[in-house]
């Protein structure tokens, strides 16, 4: 029997895109698609919310997509096959609203693509029809294409070099998938705050409505500190017990992009210093 | 006139050299004062003191024991009725509970009744005392199972008086160690880690098992708990924080009191970047509220290295919530009062610059009995760079939420009878999740008798 919270699969899916399997068997009981955990990666870590990408109940594991981008990342993805993490919470946030809508229009950005995946997959059983709009950079930075293309109907790739599919922002493809054909009856959006911000304005357009999935700053992820707060609809809410996700048209965007950046000089020294103990 | 001998005082730390570290302020008395404050008890055979107790403890007798250089003798009077009195001694509003009710209070200055506590408490973790002899241990038989939701003050009361009459004991944190307020709330310089630590202890020598990470309501629902115990008790306490609905609430660097004391506290961002967890503190720093909280946000933020550090308080000095020596530290560490403003709009580009603050003058009396304050119709504004928000706390809705069927008033308290039992048979609450925002003894004291309310009822089924 593995230990809880030991890691038993690590797989690098894109540069700097770590997949990671950890055995949580609590969590894997409970977990519902669009639910998160909070991980620390070690004693001296933060909390941090990632997105719970699979799980399966009978072997009790968790999968977790990430991008190695600031400290605590980084430290996750160091940890090798076999070690434990600190402290893994969870599943937390509200499960996404899966139901019988018709027609479904999904949305992702690079690492985000991976956390489209469980929606899609439960979307798919109810029998929505599944069109799935996908963006990176660049073709290597895109994940999770094949397991997005084995549970949506159709999938659609841009990138903004152009090196794979639409040359583009995904809000732009959106635009031209929705100008062929605006017959949608939800969408949902997940990636980095300014591209949900581009692809809700796009979408608003055609009167579509969109639920969003937050990615607030978090401490707790339980309710009790409120980093996570964000305002919809005028209204001051809590991304980790109101959310993660909320309707995108109501989301104060700005707003949430500048809470994202308050820690922007701490995380580079912190970064700074990490990286210059891994060299030596 | 009777002459009053004053009390021992209770020595804490330079003032200047505290305020620079995270380290506890209260020393605390040495054996030789804790004999002579001891001294001066009256053992008066009314024993009023008691009365003034949330929990019962038999005062009077172990500052006899004390007297008389007993010291093992008197802490097993303390632990009869208070079971962590390392930590009741250091953070219990004495002032206004067992002190207040002292006789020497009316003739001069009451017993010094918490620093006693701590100070035979203190003795005990030195001497590595245990709590349960283990004869007691061995006369335990494990029968039936209890599950005690939160292990903060409330839970680790019930938790431990189940375990003593035998229960089988699981608790389940939320968070990635056990205590609850004790270890995210309260800070390190008012209530050392090492002592909650150590008086948690007392949890492991009964038998309790604590499950961390576990959320219920999430990780497991309370239904799924009653499957598997014959008895449920919520001690989630109040740790939803509040705001206060105005223009600009959501600009950077302004902190509920609960996510600063949070990342201070139990992520250790004090000590970022050799933690990874960043805080930021001003160069002009505002509390906001004047309780327990804001005087513990306050003293962190000085400690953080904020220049200055205001406490912005919409009634006076006399209405504040907060313990009177909680206040005197923080007069004493350089935190700047400002009474009868209260804030109505927050202005900054991306950051908070400055808070626009009503004048407020005192009215009659509300429903607290404290004066109502009222707004004059003058506005300051007032530049800051980082602000706390402590204005209080509201239960946290995560239960009551996944559990349509378990009723809570109007303001996300859970509803109980007298007793502690909820609307689902076999789940009970106390503490701050029933009470509303409490001291720690007080959710003690709910913990008490909602735990004789189980037990009293398993008999019965």
């Amino acid at each position: 029997m593995p230990e809880v919270f030991e890691i038993l699969g690590k797989r690098r899916i894109a540069p700097k895109v770590t997949e990671m399997l950890i055995y949580a068997p609590y969590i894997a009981k409970s977990t519902q698609a669009g639910q998160f955990v909070i991980v620390i990666p070690d004693e001296y870590g933060e909390r941090i919310p990632l997105t719970l990408v699979d799980w399966s109940r009978d072997k009790g594991w968790i999968k977790l997509v990430f991008l190695e981008v600031g400290v605590s990342t980084i430290k996750l993805g160091l940890k090798r096959i076999g070690d434990r993490v600190y402290h893994v919470v969870g599943p937390l946030g509200n499960p996404s609203k899966i139901d019988y809508y018709g027609k479904v229009l999904l949305i992702g950005k690079e690492v985000a693509n991976a956390a489209l995946y469980p929606i899609a997959r439960e979307l798919k059983l109810k029998g929505n029809y599944i069109v799935a709009a996908i963006g990176a950079r660049s073709s290597s930075a895109l994940v999770y294409e094949d397991e997005l293309k084995s549970v949506c109907n159709e999938v659609y790739i841009s990138t903004d070099d152009g090196s794979k599919g639409f040359k583009g922002y995904v809000s732009q493809l959106v635009d031209e998938l929705l100008r062929r054909n605006p017959h949608y009856d939800i969408a949902w959006i997940m990636g980095p705050a300014p591209m949900m911000k581009e692809c809700s304005k796009v979408i608003k357009k055609y009167d579509i409505k969109a639920y969003a999935r937050l990615n607030s700053l978090m401490v707790c992820g339980m309710g009790m500190c409120g980093a996570c707060r964000v305002r919809v609809r005028g209204s001051v809410k809590f991304t980790c017990i109101d959310g993660p996700e909320f309707n995108a048209h109501e989301i104060e965007w700005d707003e949430l992009i500048n809470r994202l950046n308050m820690y922007r000089e701490d995380e580079k020294k912190a970064l700074q210093i990490l990286l210059s103990k891994i060299k030596r | 006139m009777v002459k009053v001998r004053p009390r021992v005082p209770i020595p804490k730390r330079p003032i200047d050299e505290r305020i620079r570290d995270f380290n506890e302020v209260v020393i605390g008395y040495d054996k030789k004062q804790a004999i002579e404050e001891a001294n001066r008890c009256l053992q008066c055979p009314s024993k009023p003191c008691v009365k003034g107790c949330p929990i019962g403890v038999d005062i009077p007798r172990f500052i006899k024991f004390i007297r008389n250089h007993e010291f093992e003798k008197a802490y097993r009077v303390l632990i009869e009725k208070c079971p962590m009195p390392a930590i009741t001694g250091r953070v219990c509003p004495q002032e206004r509970q067992c002190e207040k009710e002292c006789i020497l209070a009316k003739l001069g200055q009451p017993i010094a009744i918490g620093a006693l506590k701590r100070f035979i408490s203190d003795w005990a973790q030195a001497q590595g005392l245990e709590k349960v002899s283990q004869e007691e241990k061995s006369r335990i038989q494990r029968g039936r199972k209890i599950a005690v939701v939160g292990s903060g003050p409330s839970g680790i009361v019930v938790a431990l008086d189940l375990a003593r009459l035998g229960y089988e004991v699981t608790m389940f944190e939320a968070l990635h160690k056990p205590g609850g307020v004790l270890v995210y709330g309260i800070p390190e310089f008012r209530l050392p880690k090492k002592i909650v630590d150590e008086e948690l202890k007392y949890l492991e020598e009964l038998g309790v098992e604590i499950k961390l990470g576990i959320v219920v309501g999430r990780t497991i629902t309370l239904y799924q708990l009653l499957d598997e115990y014959d008895a449920v008790f919520i001690g989630t306490g109040a740790s939803h924080p509040r705001f206060l609905n105005i223009p600009g609430e959501n600009l950077n660097n302004i902190y509920s009191a609960n996510e600063f004391l949070v990342r201070v506290n139990l992520m250790k961002a004090y000590m970022f970047p050799i933690y990874d967890t960043p805080i930021h503190v001003g160069k002009r720093t505002a509390i906001i509220g004047a309780g327990n909280t804001a005087m513990d946000a306050a003293r962190t933020a000085v400690r953080l290295g904020a220049n200055e550090v205001y406490v912005l308080y919409r009634r006076t000095r006399r209405e504040m919530p907060a313990r009177l020596e909680e206040i005197i530290n923080a007069e004493e560490e350089g935190v700047k009062f400002i009474f009868l403003v209260q804030p109505i709009e927050f202005i900054g580009s991306g950051k908070v610059e400055s808070v626009k603050l009503m004048k407020m003058k005192l009215g009659g009396p509300d429903h607290t009995g404290r004066p109502k304050p009222i707004p004059t119709g003058d506005i300051i504004e007032f530049p800051t760079d980082v602000v706390i928000n402590a204005i209080g706390f509201h239960p946290n809705p995560l239960i009551p939420r996944t559990t349509p069927k378990l009723k809570t008033d109007n303001k996300g308290r859970i509803m109980t009878d007298q007793f502690g039992r909820t609307s689902i048979k076999r789940v009970y609450a106390g503490g701050d999740v029933v009470i509303g925002e409490g001291t720690v003894i007080e959710a003690m004291g709910q913990g008490r008798k909602v735990a004789k309310t189980i037990h009293l009822d398993l008999l019965r089924s």
